[in-house]
């Protein structure tokens, strides 16, 4: 398993854990005392568990799994840049929305803005470098084998 | 990889961008509002991302990866699959569309009700390769 | 594919049909005396941890690089443990979220974070089985 993998993987498995353990929080509701900010935090809770979780999952076996490109580039460089997007943007998120849904405009409201450009670039990562990988492996062996007899 | 997961895995991809870029406009709207209608658009997000992405790439790499059986076809009779794929998207389609025509709650329930249908057709494509390595 | 990951794939396919019959009576507003919010969290919660999650957890069981030749999925008494808790967990939200919406007992309460513990614990046994997998060669 490439080192690319085993950092979106095992990162997904700690925002499980997040995102769970959040999901605890939020049931603590009506049984013991809870900070008021945690009526913002279900959004929280869902993007945790889909973006960090199950998409971050999906992201390291793709790199993992899937042929590797024609050209033989897989793009380390963008699926890094993918990873750290992903990440600091969902981070970002964590943190500022709880405090910018009740303010708007506010500071935390140009993190929230931040948090949403870095997500956004990483799906475009994300499709660039996956895209020409979703393809038939055969292809690529067949190529090759006629270009080591040509050659 | 086989020419239908490639189909959906890229479909897929295609429905992740669609979403993330609409989630990232909401997201951003509250941070700083500068647009309130796109609240409106949450239904879509959430379908697109829910059903376009992560339903249709599992789909996709099922197909792919699933053991496959000894003799030919080694997939089996993958009608269900390509059944599934063309019901999936059109539900997705009319359900985000129901989403934004508020006068027509119908193509919402219609939408539904073929996403339910791709499943079924999946799920007969793929549950007889739920197997071991005995088959 | 092993007979654990035969359960986790086959169990999450009927969590992905009931939360799709569970969208389509949504739409139809069949259940529309039911308030809205139990059944939206319902399907969401069926969708993310019945289907997607134990999908995963499944074929991580199956794919991952093996821990060791000895214990090549490291422990399958484990992988069954989780199983159980994971789908404890489900089967009691899934009980939990629409009664809840239905009456303000504080009791279903306490049944949802039971609920919720449970699935903390399975995804903390996942995590504790399958961390060492994750490795190169």
């Amino acid at each position: 398993m490439p080192t690319v993998t085993r950092w979106y993987l095992k990162s997904s498995f700690l925002y499980l854990l997040a995102a769970v353990g959040v999901g605890v929080w939020l049931a603590l509701r009506g049984l013991a005392p809870v900070p008021a900010f945690l009526a913002f935090v279900q959004p929280v809770y869902v993007h945790l568990f889909l973006v960090g979780w199950v998409t971050q999952l999906i992201f390291g076996v793709v790199y993992w799994l899937f042929p590797p490109p024609r050209e033989g580039d897989r793009h380390d460089a963008v699926w890094w840049a993918t990873f750290i997007l992903l990440n600091i943007g969902l981070l970002l998120r964590v943190v500022a929305e709880p405090a910018a849904t009740p303010r708007p405009g506010s500071v935390w409201g140009w993190l929230l803005v931040l948090s949403a450009l870095l997500q956004w670039a990483a799906a475009l990562g994300f499709a660039y470098t996956t895209w020409p990988r979703a393809r038939r492996r055969g292809r690529y062996s067949h190529e090759r084998r006629q270009q080591a007899e040509e050659s | 990889m086989p020419p239908l997961s490639i189909w959906y895995t890229r479909v897929a991809t295609v429905h992740l961008l669609t979403g993330f870029t609409i989630g990232a406009l909401m997201l951003a709207n509250k941070g700083v509002a500068f647009a309130p209608w796109l609240w409106r658009l949450r239904p879509a997000h959430m379908e697109l991302l829910l059903l376009g992405w992560l339903v249709q790439f599992a789909m996709g790499v099922a197909f792919w990866i699933v053991p496959r059986r000894w003799e030919q076809p080694r997939r089996g009779n993958v009608i269900g699959a390509r059944i599934a794929l063309v019901l999936l998207n059109a539900g997705v389609v009319l359900v985000v569309l129901g989403s934004l025509v508020q006068d027509l709650p119908a193509l919402t329930a219609v939408g539904r009700l073929l996403e339910l249908l791709a499943a079924l057709a999946f799920v007969s494509h793929i549950w007889p390769r739920v197997v071991g390595r005995e088959g | 594919m092993p007979p654990l990951t035969r359960w986790y794939v086959r169990t999450a396919l009927l969590y992905l049909f009931a939360a799709l019959v569970l969208g389509v009576l949504r739409a139809a507003r069949v259940i529309w005396q039911i308030p809205g919010a139990g059944v939206d969290a319902l399907y969401l919660h069926l969708f993310m941890v019945g289907w997607i999650t134990q999908f995963i957890f499944g074929f991580a069981y199956w794919m991952f690089p093996v821990f060791s030749r000895e214990a090549p999925r490291r422990s399958p008494r484990l992988g069954r443990v989780v199983y159980v808790l994971l789908n404890g967990a489900i089967l009691l939200r899934a009980l939990a979220l629409p009664v809840r919406s239905l009456s303000e007992g504080v009791d279903w309460q306490w049944v949802e974070l039971l609920s919720t513990a449970l699935l903390l614990v399975a995804c903390l046994l996942f995590v504790v089985n399958t961390w060492g997998r994750v490795r190169g060669r």
